[in-house]
């Protein structure tokens, strides 16, 4: 079997001038990434626009984001496997190989955002002093760990089944499925509690906050797989029906009816009662004595949402590839907008002692984030790679043991 | 050989093939598997304490002795506040940067003078000045409110840590221990008073200005990358002194003592003005308590 896993990744490895040239700009990226963490990791996170008053930033918001991502791989198991929705269930090993991406990158967004990287063992269970079950942070330790591992196990038991040109067994794969859903939902919600926990800060101290991390992990997830089997369907032999495309747009437009009506409900909470609570809301949306800088972000991000929610709405329009892959762009961003600085910052500002620190990441962060994207893009190109020929049954291995 | 044990040991034989195995090495890994500090025995913190106090001294060229004084019994410390007296002179804010060897470059405060317009409104701190820069205080129209670690009982911070690197002592102190923080600041996102400070650098203090009587859990060096803040002068009060803050006020508005003891400065206080403590709204039940001694 290892041997097969060798051959298996000798076959994505193979030359491909256009595969070699994406990941050798990658790599450009990524080396360009890494120059910029060693500059971090000599001169501390000073190279950072963080600061006392907005004690987080661009890596956690990230961070947040593909939580999101990661979570939403579950919106293509719902279908696929509990309602035996076919056209879904062909592909949603894609979506699972998303989910271990999203999340080898969250654990690389923590790791480049803590002061003291080499003593992240004291996090760990048994051989550090995890603060469990008291800290939500240990909380996430576990779950999102916990959802790597479910669907690494999921994606790699699926693909050596297929390899052996074997339908994988229900029996042992089900009840790791069916655990995966809630999984799912509990990686983004623990993520949502570590900051609704906090009551030092209004703006996340609001009960609305989880529900609301579901329905835009739920929008902006499923919008960048769309991107992502279109691609992969230009790409490679795969074959992805436009049924399952257009399934995942509509329960997209779902997911955003949802997250309008939670984000209308806490602004009218906030803006009607008006009290002091609200202050970090009148900053993101309004600015504050002045200091307005992330107010044309939300902005921007709240149209888009907007926009995207009707493209998809509309059969029409969720139908039609440009329309579809617009309101795709427009939802990922204005989620990648609406759920990372704009949920992380204004946490932050004014800080606990009434302090207006705006915050804008440096180009250190910029550059160690963008490198990190790199490294996910490239990682989620090699896994694809890898499943691809398996799965298309361009290569079997013989099921026999003796050969 | 416990589990932790045994990684130290397969990870310093994969040390000593990947690295030289001179002295410096080795200390690089002792403190790399430094435990925590509550789970060392009183041997292991002595050996822990002389390589810190020789990193010193090849540090700063001095000899700085690290404390490790435990909380008194019967003790559990409160401080009091007077805000009729204070005059916002920021003398307690560095009598405090001189004890407790907190950074020079960038510079680090654990106390934050607020200053606010008599008659607005003040308590959401929303209309505070911290930067402010008079020729002379006190000022006419202003009064002024230090903020500090409130030492809450119930303590934010402490729930929120990961690594159980912070932590409530018997005294009632909220401590980190500098060895065992990750600096991921889930800490200060959690403290409503803002009274955390991040080493974002490399703290910097020329050797000739470092206080070298020091406490593990108190004023001793930091390092790059942990999280500190005011522990009521641990290194002075656990031998029965005043936190620095107290002495340096010139108006006396900073009152200090055992809550257990009724006889004590703060609780003579806490019975006979009407004390208020920070955002006594989110529970927190903070051991800082302010008051008016007399109105002016």
């Amino acid at each position: 079997m290892i041997k097969n896993f060798l051959v298996a990744w000798r076959e994505a490895l193979r030359w491909d001038m256009r595969f070699y040239a994406w990941a050798g700009f990658l790599l450009l990226i990524i080396a360009a990434g890494i120059n910029s963490y060693i500059d971090q990791m000599n001169r501390g996170l000073i190279v950072t626009a963080m600061r006392d008053q907005v004690s987080w930033g661009f890596y956690i918001a990230n961070f947040t984001f593909l939580v999101g991502v990661a979570a939403a791989a579950v919106l293509l198991v719902i279908p696929a496997y509990i309602y035996n929705f076919k056209p879904i269930k062909e592909i949603v090993l894609f979506g699972e190989l998303l989910a271990i991406t999203a999340i080898t990158m969250c654990i690389m967004f923590i790791m480049v955002d803590l002061g003291q990287p080499l003593k992240v063992w004291h996090i760990m269970p048994f051989i550090g002093t995890m603060n469990f079950p008291s800290s939500l942070l240990a909380w996430d330790v576990i779950v999102l760990n916990g959802y790597l591992l479910i669907n690494t196990v999921i994606a790699f038991y699926t693909l050596r089944g297929l390899s052996v040109g074997r339908e994988y067994k229900m029996s042992v794969i089900a009840p790791l499925i069916i655990l995966s859903i809630p999984w799912a939902v509990s990686i983004h919600t623990v993520t949502a509690f570590l900051y609704n926990g906090l009551s030092s800060r209004p703006f996340w101290n609001a009960s609305i906050l989880a529900p609301r991390f579901l329905a835009s992990a739920f929008c902006s997830g499923p919008a960048l797989m769309i991107i992502l089997f279109q691609l992969i369907r230009r790409l490679s032999r795969v074959e992805i029906e436009d049924r399952a495309i257009f399934k995942i747009a509509e329960l997209i437009a779902y997911a955003m009816g949802i997250n309008l009506f939670l984000l209308g409900a806490e602004v009218f909470k906030e803006f009607y009662s008006g009290s002091i609570h609200s202050t970090p809301m009148r900053y993101l949306y309004f600015g504050l004595h002045g200091h307005n800088r992330l107010v044309p972000w939300i902005w921007t991000a709240t149209a888009m949402n907007i926009t995207a929610f009707f493209l998809f709405l509309m059969p029409k329009t969720r139908e039609k590839p440009v329309t579809l892959n617009a309101a795709c762009i427009l939802m990922i961003t204005g989620i990648y907008i609406e759920k990372g600085m704009g949920l992380v910052i204004p946490g932050f500002v004014p800080d606990t002692l009434g302090e207006i620190y705006e915050y804008s990441p440096s180009a250190s962060e910029i550059m160690i984030t963008l490198g990190i994207w790199a490294a996910g893009a490239l990682l989620y190109s090699l896994l694809v790679r890898f499943a691809v020929p398996i799965y298309t049954g361009r290569l079997r291995f013989s099921s026999s043991k003796h050969q | 050989m416990n589990r932790r044990d045994f990684l130290q040991n397969a990870a310093l034989g994969l040390a000593g093939i990947a690295l030289s195995a001179d002295r410096s090495d080795a200390s690089f890994w002792d403190a790399f598997f430094q435990k925590h500090f509550r789970e060392m025995d009183e041997n292991e913190i002595k050996n822990v304490i002389v390589r810190i106090e020789k990193e010193y001294r090849e540090k700063f060229g001095k000899d700085i002795t690290v404390g490790n004084e435990k909380p008194l019994p019967g003790v559990l410390f409160g401080y009091g506040l007077d805000l009729s007296r204070c005059i916002g002179c920021r003398r307690c804010v560095y009598a405090c940067v001189e004890e407790n060897n907190q950074s020079i470059d960038p510079q680090i405060h654990w106390i934050t003078v607020l200053r606010f317009k008599k008659g607005d409104k003040w308590v959401d701190l929303e209309n505070s000045e911290k930067y402010y820069d008079p020729p002379k205080v006190p000022e006419k129209e202003h009064f002024y409110m230090p903020v500090q670690c409130q030492q809450c009982e119930n303590p934010p911070c402490v729930r929120a840590c990961p690594t159980q690197a912070t932590w409530k002592d018997k005294d009632g102190i909220v401590v980190i221990d500098y060895n065992w923080c990750i600096g991921c600041r889930y800490c200060m996102a959690a403290c409503p008073y803002g009274a955390r400070r991040f080493n974002w650098a490399e703290p910097k203090r020329p050797a000739e200005r470092i206080n070298t009587k020091t406490h593990y859990l108190g004023n001793r060096p930091r390092y790059r990358g942990v999280v500190e803040k005011c522990t009521f002068c641990i290194q002075r009060t656990r031998n029965g002194r005043y936190p620095a803050c107290v002495e340096a006020c010139p108006v006396g508005a900073r009152k200090f003592g055992n809550l257990l003891d009724p006889q004590s400065e703060i609780r003579y206080a806490i019975e006979h003005k009407r004390v208020f403590r920070l955002k006594e709204d989110l529970n927190t039940n903070p051991k800082f308590y302010y008051f008016f001694a007399y109105g002016r």
